[in-house]
């Protein structure tokens, strides 16, 4: 497999390159470094918001050239805002990749913000929380993740606050613009059939010359300690009910974070498309007729996060007792610990589940990118042998440390019926 | 630098084998991956049911992993687990659609464990009923679906009573919940078998090695019983337009769905209705509906079109999620960019387009192994011939506006638009 390359512009711009030639195509991922959790109240959504007037274009490429030029040439583009970056992304045919590095470099420092377009955008995501609104599970992860998080960043969702999407100005926005896209703040990735040596002399034509500027102070509280176990409850009309429980569990850059991944794993599956019918939590949910599914994550995150588990309760069952036999396999595995056949398995499916993920160029560079962001590139890199190389000891250890009461936020989610409601 | 440029898959380096029993196998070697699919297809989708047994062929084909007559549900799923590779079977109208992964070294395996699946499951009651317990949850989750809601009402509105496309696969949760062990048992008795079988092989493998792997397996298999293939009766046109709405409490958007009955993936003017439909809602920021909707208006999220294609007459329609005050005004829009499409000739820029669009895209199609092996699997199902990528671009190249829009006003009609909204109480 071929080594990745760092190197840095004058501008303070950093970049990643990494030659894989299975394919005629070459990815390229631009990640600031700001995210959800940078939001002051009043402003909360204004790094996802940002992401969409991204796309409205700039003098050089209006929103109605940007929006074709990379479909013309049979490429793909697209962008998100996480809790910790916001990233930009095409995947191109090789001999086309300039679009990508051209388009990139001038909506770093160009994007117009037409007042007009603003304004119609407001509406298009005001449209998007309706359409998370309209499940009730977003519901309950809004109101788990403010009772987990009262003072850090990861108190709001990326979607933001409805009374700051109604209120937020078009200077605000520009102003988080131009403070956080500056070359600095950028880690640039490109994955793909190209010769590094030539691709990076491109990525300088292009980037190079973006002025450099101050690197913008970014705003994060660090969350206190929690004392206690927090509970929340949510009322909505739905027909199902749901149960939510989150564990404070440290970043990604954590020594803890690898044992705490295989834990999951053991306790809810693998993810990565690989089934979860001998994990822990589904013998004893599923299998107990208690919950219709099961499923956690453990997100690497920037600063400390939670580790999410949710139950969709079963017809006929209470979150109550689908509480309790999660509460009974915690206990279990907090008092006799895991077995070494559950961490052989969990192995074996972190391989697989790697091979699987990492297949396409575009894949391959949003997970560099984001390493770089919180780490360095080497931690993706590093993933299959850091998770080879967790053991037994290990993940009892973590199981003890975090899976505590006092250390979690409880969420149910209640159908709302006539009576509740009156 | 090394390169391994890959050519396009046809004829030259597709294996393909028809075993005497039906079933054919086709291989394709991907050596840069550590991984393979297999992909395919079984004649046993919805269609091969009653309405009465609405949601049977789906949760058969899910029952078929709650245990074998070999392994109990446990051991299979841990053996399959271990080894880190995954085997869904999943109903649809037509078929039992295929989908597995596994390290490459572990092709031989995930093989076995499909012809035990497929060939030998137990229907042990208690899986059963545990099972379709969990569909009907998951059921009722989709019966608080705006979008779910939308789309089942705009079919059941599209295609009358006693047509296949007016059900939707998964069944209802009254049809669910009266399904019983016995008529899934009865279902698969009398309706799986080679006949119609489909399996692609991609990855990290040797073909030849793949196809004995194959016929170790499934070339025994046999089924006196499987019905011949099912044809699906064209749709009755629609003579006046028909407008649906489903009231759900507590809903902050509504969804809109709205449409035609649209070209089958045989219909000579497929492809011609394909790209007249990139420029009505794909191309860009979803094409004409998105640019009108999303761009100019900021009513919606997400506003595009799409054909579904498929075996039979798949519909045609244009889905979009706004705000309920803006339903009427999005429904209007949609309508006159169908209207407008139906009555001029797209540009030669747009034209231009959506052509390089269709043909530039092909590397980023074929780039992972699950690309490559939906790609074989649907020049298999469709008969379109394994060297119909080499053709591609000149089949796309070739169409002209006029054939486009006379795939739109083949199959448009925008004053018989069927719509159904699913939102808030109206």
């Amino acid at each position: 497999m071929s080594k990745v390359t760092r190197h840095t512009l004058a501008n303070g711009m950093t970049i990643l390159l990494k030659e894989v030639h299975s394919a005629p195509l070459i990815a390229w991922v631009v990640l600031y470094r700001v995210g959800s959790r940078n939001e002051r109240t009043g402003q909360t959504g204004i790094s996802h918001w940002v992401e969409h007037m991204m796309f409205k274009g700039t003098e050089r490429f209006p929103a109605s050239v940007l929006d074709k030029a990379i479909d013309r040439l049979g490429g793909q583009w697209n962008a998100y805002t996480s809790m910790d970056h916001t990233s930009y992304f095409e995947v191109l045919p090789a001999d086309k990749v300039n679009l990508a590095l051209e388009l990139e470099a001038d909506r770093m420092v160009n994007a117009t913000f037409d007042p007009e377009e603003v304004e119609s955008e407001r509406t298009v995501i005001i449209s998007e929380r309706g359409m998370s609104e309209n499940h009730p599970m977003f519901w309950l992860d809004e109101e788990m993740e403010a009772a987990a998080f009262r003072v850090h960043g990861y108190h709001h969702q990326i979607i933001g606050d409805m009374t700051d999407l109604e209120t937020m100005t078009r200077e605000d926005l520009y102003n988080h613009y131009r403070q956080h896209y500056v070359p600095a703040n950028a880690v640039g990735v490109a994955v793909g059939a190209f010769d590094s040596a030539e691709m990076l002399e491109k990525i300088r034509q292009h980037y190079e010359n973006i002025p450099m500027r101050t690197m913008p102070e970014t705003f994060s509280r660090q969350e206190p300690p929690q004392n206690g176990e927090r509970r929340v409850e949510v009322l909505r009309p739905s027909n199902n009910s749901f149960v939510a429980v989150g564990y404070r569990v440290p970043q990604a850059t954590h020594e803890d974070w690898f044992p705490l991944l295989v834990m999951d794993s053991i306790l809810t599956g693998p993810g990565g498309g690989i089934g979860n019918k001998t994990s822990r939590m589904y013998q004893a949910l599923v299998v107990n007729e208690l919950a219709s599914q099961v499923y956690g994550y453990i997100y690497p995150s920037v600063d400390p996060y939670l580790y999410n588990t949710t139950m969709v309760v079963r017809d006929g069952q209470s979150p109550q007792s689908c509480l309790d036999a999660y509460d009974a396999v915690i206990a279990e595995v907090v008092e006799n610990g895991f077995t070494e056949a559950e961490l052989d398995k969990a192995r074996k499916q972190a391989r697989a589940a790697h091979a699987y993920g990492t297949e396409r160029v575009s894949e391959q560079a949003f997970e560099l990118a984001r390493a770089e962001h919180f780490a360095s590139y080497t931690w993706a890199e590093e993933f299959p042998e850091r998770i080879q190389a967790v053991t037994l000891e290990q993940i009892n250890s973590v199981a003890k440390r975090y899976l505590r009461r006092s250390n979690r936020t409880v969420g149910f989610l209640i159908p709302q019926t006539e009576e509740v409601s009156a | 630098m090394t390169s391994i440029i890959q050519a396009l898959p046809s004829e030259q380096n597709i294996t393909r084998v028809a075993l005497a029993n039906g079933i054919v196998v086709l291989a394709y070697e991907k050596p840069d991956v550590q991984s393979v699919v297999v992909s395919g297809n079984l004649a046993a989708g919805g269609i091969y049911t009653t309405p009465a047994q609405h949601g049977l062929a789906n949760l058969t084909s899910e029952a078929l992993l709650r245990g074998t007559q070999h392994q109990d549900f446990d051991t299979y799923h841990a053996r399959l687990e271990m080894a880190g590779a995954d085997l869904d079977l999943n109903a649809g109208r037509f078929g039992v659609s295929i989908d597995g992964k596994a390290l490459a070294e572990d092709l031989p395996f995930l093989l076995e464990m499909l012809a035990d699946a497929v060939r030998y499951p137990a229907f042990l009651p208690e899986q059963f009923s545990r099972l379709r317990g969990e569909l009907v949850t998951s059921l009722q989750y989709a019966e608080q679906d705006t979008r779910s809601r939308a789309k089942r009402a705009f079919y059941e509105a599209l295609y009358p009573a006693d047509h296949a496309y007016h059900y939707n696969t998964s069944g209802t949760l009254n049809s669910v919940a009266a399904l019983t062990v016995e008529e899934a048992a009865a279902f698969h008795q009398n309706v799986y078998g080679p006949q119609g079988m489909t399996l692609v092989i991609v990855g990290n493998i040797n073909a030849q090695h793949a196809i004995e792997a194959v016929r170790a397996h499934f070339a025994d298999w046999r089924n006196d019983a499987q019905p011949a293939r099912m044809q699906v009766p064209a749709a009755p046109a629609v003579v006046a337009p028909r407008r649906v709405h489903v009231a759900l409490e507590g809903k902050t958007l509504s969804d809109v769905m709205l449409g035609f009955v649209g070209p089958s993936r045989y219909a000579d003017d497929f492809q011609a209705a394909t790209l007249a439909n990139s420029v009505l809602g794909q191309f860009g920021m979803m094409g004409r509906i998105g640019d009108v909707v999303r761009e100019q208006k900021g009513y919606a999220y997400y506003s595009y079109s799409s054909i579904e294609g498929g075996h039979g007459p798949g519909a045609w329609s244009a889905a979009a999620g706004v705000d309920p005050e803006n339903v009427e005004e999005t429904i209007n829009d949609i309508v006159s960019e169908f209207r407008r499409i139906a009555e001029e000739p797209v540009t030669d820029e747009e034209l231009a387009d959506v052509k390089s669009y269709y043909t530039g895209n092909l590397p980023l199609q074929l780039e992972s192994s699950e690309g490559i092996a939906s790609t074989i699997l649907r020049m298999e199902s469709y008969q379109l011939g394994l060297d119909y990528l080499l053709g591609y671009a000149d089949r796309i190249n070739s169409l002209t506006p006029y054939q486009l829009q006379k795939a739109v006003q083949h199959y448009i009609q925008p004053d018989l638009a069927v719509v159904s909204v699913a939102g808030a109480p109206a």
